[in-house]
C-alpha cells in the first residue's frame, strides 16, 4: 500500500472530496448562479461596459473555470506530497 | 496575389506540415497507436486536446450562432468549457491512474462485466460517427468556397490527409499533428478578430473591446448599440435571451456533463506520463480552448454590428443592391446569403420582422467576416486553413476512438483475446481506414439529420458514460447490475425523448409540449439523473461489488504507482 496507514488513506480521500466540493461550489456559482439563475438581477450592475450577468455568462465564467483547474492542480500536488503518494 | 492562389499556398503548406509530422511520428506498437506511448508532455497534450475538442462547429459556426442568439449563446460558451472542470476534478486523474486505453475498458473492468463493456463500445462508436460525419462536411464546405473545387473533391482530399496520418501514426501521429493544427486554428481565429476589434472599438483585445465604446466617436458601448439596433429592427434585445431560464440551465448542464463524458476527449488523458500531468493538461487544454471561446462572443457582437450596418446603411434605411459590396455577391453563389427584393425598390433591408428581405446563414459570420471587414487577402486564406485544421483535427481524434473500439474493445477484449500486438495494430489500422471511408461517404452524402443528432451525442454521453464513470470512481461498492441498469435506463429515456421530438413528431417540438419546459437539447441532464437514480435503486437490491474491485477503486484514488497505460 502506498499510504503509511489506513487513517492516512481515509484522511487523504476526505480532504480531496472537501476540496472538490469547495471548487465545484464556485464552478456552480459563477456559471449556473451568476450566468443563468441570477442573470437578470446582476444585469442591473454595470461592469466595464458590460451588464454583469451577461459578462459572467459569456466571459467571466470561462476565466473562472480555467483558474479552478489550476488551483485544484496545485493544491493536489501539495497534498500528494504531504501524504507521500506523489509520483516520482 | 489573388485570394485563391494565396489560399492554395497557405492550405497546401499546412498540409505538407501535417504529413511531415505524421512521417516523423510513426506508431510502432499498439501502445503508440492507442495512447501515443503515454509520453506526451502536458502542454502539448493540452494543445492537442484543445484541437481535438474544437471542431468545425466551434471554428465556423459558433460565433455565428451566438451573434444570432445573443445572450442564449452562453449555453454553448459555458456548456462546452465548464465540462473541463468536471473532467479535471472528477474524471481525468483517476482514469489516468487506472491506466487503460479506452473508456469501454474502464467500464468493462470496473463493473467486471462484458455486457457493460459492449454497451459502452456501441455508445462510443455511435457518438463518434455522429460527430465525424459533420466534420467531413465542414472540410468539404471550406474547400468548395475558398478553393472553388467540387465539394466531393474537397472531402476526398480531406480523407486522404486524415487517412495518411491516422493510419500511419495512430494516437502519436494525431497528437503531434493536432498541436500544429491548434496553432494554425487559433492564429486564424484571432487575427481577423483583432483586426475587427481595432476597427470597431479601437481595442486590440477582442475580450475588452466587447465591453468598450464604439470607435466612431458616438461614445456608445457596443453592447448598448447592439441592444438598440436589435430592438429597432424587431429582434429580441441582444443581451437578454428568448429561452426560458430552466431550459438554459438544463442545456448548459447537459453540454457540460456530455463534454466530460465524450470518449474522444477522455482518451486524451491516457496519453500523458503521470496523474499529475493529467490534471495539468486538462488545465492547459481549457486555457487554450478559452482563447477561442472568449474571443467568439466578442467576434459575434462585432460581426453583427458590422453586418447590419453594411446591409442597412448607417441610417438604417437600407442600401442599394446594385452597389452591394463584393462579399454579398460572392456568398450569394454558395446560398449562404440571399436577397429577395420584396418591395421591388432595389434596396436591401435586414430585420427581424416583415420588412426583412435578406436570408443570412449564421456560418457567414466567421467565414465572410474578413471580407465584410475588408481585411487583406492573406487573412481570408488563413481562415480557410484554420477551418480545415479544425475539421481535420477533430475527425482524426474521433476516428481513432472508433478504430480503438473495434480493434481493442471488440476484437482483443471480446472475440480474439490471444491476438498478438502486431496483428492488433494491423486491425486498428484497418478499422481506422474503413471508418474514414464511411465518414467520407457521409461527408459527400450528408444525411439530413446531422444537425439533429448532435443533441444525441451530448445527451447520450451525459446520460450513459458520465454517471457510470463517476459512480465507478466515487462509489467503491457500486456493482455491475446497478451500472448497467443505470446506463440502459439513462440512454433509453434520453433517446426516446429526442427521437420523439426530433424525428417522430417534429411539429410538437415547442416549449408547451416539453416536460418541465426542457428542450431535447437539455434532456440529457434529466437522463443523467434517471441513470443515477436507477443505478442506486438496483444497487440497493443486489450484492455490492466484490472485494478485489473495491480495492481496485481504492487504488485509483491516489497518484502513486501510475505506470504507463497498458492492456494488462
Amino acid at each position: 500500500m502506498a499510504f503509511r496507514n489506513d487513517d492516512d488513506k481515509k484522511a487523504y480521500w476526505k480532504e480531496n472530496l472537501s476540496l472538490l466540493a469547495k471548487l465545484l461550489v464556485v464552478w456552480f456559482a459563477v456559471s449556473f448562479g451568476a450566468g443563468i439563475l441570477f442573470v437578470d438581477v446582476l444585469n442591473n450592475i454595470h461592469f466595464f461596459g458590460f451588464k454583469l450577468g451577461f459578462w459572467f455568462a459569456q466571459q467571466g465564467s470561462i476565466y473562472v473555470f480555467v483558474a479552478l483547474i489550476f488551483v485544484y492542480m496545485s493544491k493536489m500536488k501539495a497534498m500528494d506530497k504531504r501524504y507521500g503518494v506523489n509520483e516520482e | 496575389m489573388d485570394v485563391q492562389l494565396l489560399t492554395f499556398i497557405i492550405v497546401g503548406a499546412t498540409f505538407a506540415l501535417y504529413i511531415a509530422i505524421a512521417v516523423w511520428a510513426r506508431a510502432g506498437s499498439t501502445n503508440d497507436f492507442y495512447v501515443a506511448g503515454g509520453g506526451v508532455p502536458p502542454v502539448l497534450n493540452g494543445m492537442a486536446t484543445a484541437a481535438d475538442w474544437m471542431s468545425a462547429a466551434s471554428f465556423i459556426s459558433m460565433a455565428g450562432l451566438i451573434s444570432f442568439m445573443g445572450y442564449d449563446g452562453a449555453v454553448y460558451l459555458m456548456g462546452w468549457t465548464g465540462g473541463y472542470v468536471l473532467l479535471a476534478l472528477c474524471l481525468a486523474p483517476y482514469l489516468r491512474k487506472f491506466g487503460k486505453f479506452t473508456v469501454p475498458d474502464f467500464i468493462g473492468d470496473r463493473y467486471y462485466s462484458q455486457t457493460a463493456r459492449t454497451v459502452a463500445v456501441f455508445c462510443a462508436i455511435f457518438v463518434c460517427f455522429t460527430y465525424v460525419a459533420g466534420q467531413m462536411r465542414g472540410v468539404g464546405v471550406v474547400f468548395s468556397r475558398f478553393l472553388e473545387v467540387d465539394i466531393v473533391v474537397g472531402v476526398v482530399i480531406g480523407m486522404v490527409i486524415v487517412f495518411f496520418y491516422t493510419v500511419l501514426g495512430g494516437m502519436k501521429g494525431i497528437t503531434y499533428t493536432q498541436v500544429a493544427q491548434f496553432c494554425v486554428m487559433i492564429f486564424a481565429y484571432i487575427v481577423p478578430a483583432v483586426f475587427i476589434s481595432i476597427m470597431v472599438t479601437g481595442h486590440i483585445l477582442p475580450q475588452t473591446g466587447f465591453g468598450a465604446t464604439l470607435a466612431d466617436g458616438s461614445g456608445m458601448h457596443i453592447l448598448q448599440k447592439l441592444d438598440n439596433l436589435s430592438v429597432e429592427l424587431g429582434f429580441h434585445e441582444y443581451t437578454s435571451g428568448t429561452k426560458s431560464t430552466i431550459d438554459v440551465f438544463f442545456i448548459t448542464f447537459a453540454l457540460m456533463v456530455g463534454t466530460a463524458g465524450l470518449p474522444h476527449v477522455i482518451v486524451r488523458f491516457f496519453t500523458v506520463p503521470k496523474v499529475h500531468d493529467a490534471r495539468k493538461s486538462a488545465g492547459y487544454a481549457l486555457a487554450f480552448i478559452a482563447i477561442l471561446y472568449t474571443t467568439a462572443p466578442s467576434l459575434a457582437a462585432f460581426a453583427r454590428v458590422n453586418m447590419i450596418e453594411t446591409i442597412n446603411g448607417p441610417e438604417l434605411t437600407g442600401t442599394s443592391y446594385e452597389q452591394a459590396p463584393s462579399w454579398i455577391k460572392n456568398w450569394e453563389q454558395t446560398g449562404l446569403i440571399e436577397f429577395n427584393d420584396k418591395n421591388g425598390d432595389g434596396v436591401m433591408f435586414y430585420s427581424g420582422d416583415e420588412r426583412n428581405e435578406m436570408k443570412v446563414d449564421r456560418d457567414i459570420m466567421v467565414l465572410a467576416n474578413p471580407e465584410i471587414a475588408n481585411l487583406p487577402a492573406w487573412v481570408i486564406a488563413l481562415v480557410a486553413a484554420g477551418g480545415v485544421a479544425a475539421a481535420l483535427s477533430t475527425s482524426a481524434g474521433l476516428l481513432l476512438v472508433i478504430s480503438t473500439s473495434v480493434s481493442h474493445d471488440l476484437l482483443k477484449r471480446n472475440f480474439a483475446p490471444n491476438i498478438t500486438d502486431k496483428s492488433e495494430l494491423f486491425y486498428a489500422r484497418l478499422a481506422a481506414g474503413v471508418a474514414i471511408v464511411i465518414a467520407g461517404y457521409f461527408g459527400i452524402n450528408p444525411p439530413g439529420f446531422v444537425a439533429q443528432v448532435v443533441a444525441f451525442a451530448f445527451g447520450l454521453a451525459a446520460s450513459s458514460f458520465f454517471p457510470a464513470i463517476i459512480m465507478g470512481i466515487f462509489s467503491k461498492r457500486m456493482n455491475d447490475k446497478g451500472a448497467i441498469a443505470g446506463m440502459v435506463a439513462g440512454i433509453a429515456f434520453t433517446a426516446a425523448y429526442i427521437i420523439y421530438f426530433k424525428f417522430v413528431n417534429p411539429a410538437a417540438n415547442v416549449p408547451e409540449n416539453w416536460w418541465f419546459g426542457i428542450s431535447p437539447e437539455g434532456i440529457g441532464t434529466l437522463g443523467m439523473m434517471v441513470n443515477f437514480l436507477v443505478a442506486f435503486i438496483v444497487f440497493k437490491f443486489t450484492d455490492e461489488a466484490p472485494e478485489e474491485i473495491q480495492e481496485l477503486v481504492e487504488s485509483i484514488r491516489y497518484p502513486k504507482g501510475a505506470g504507463e497505460a497498458s492492456a494488462h
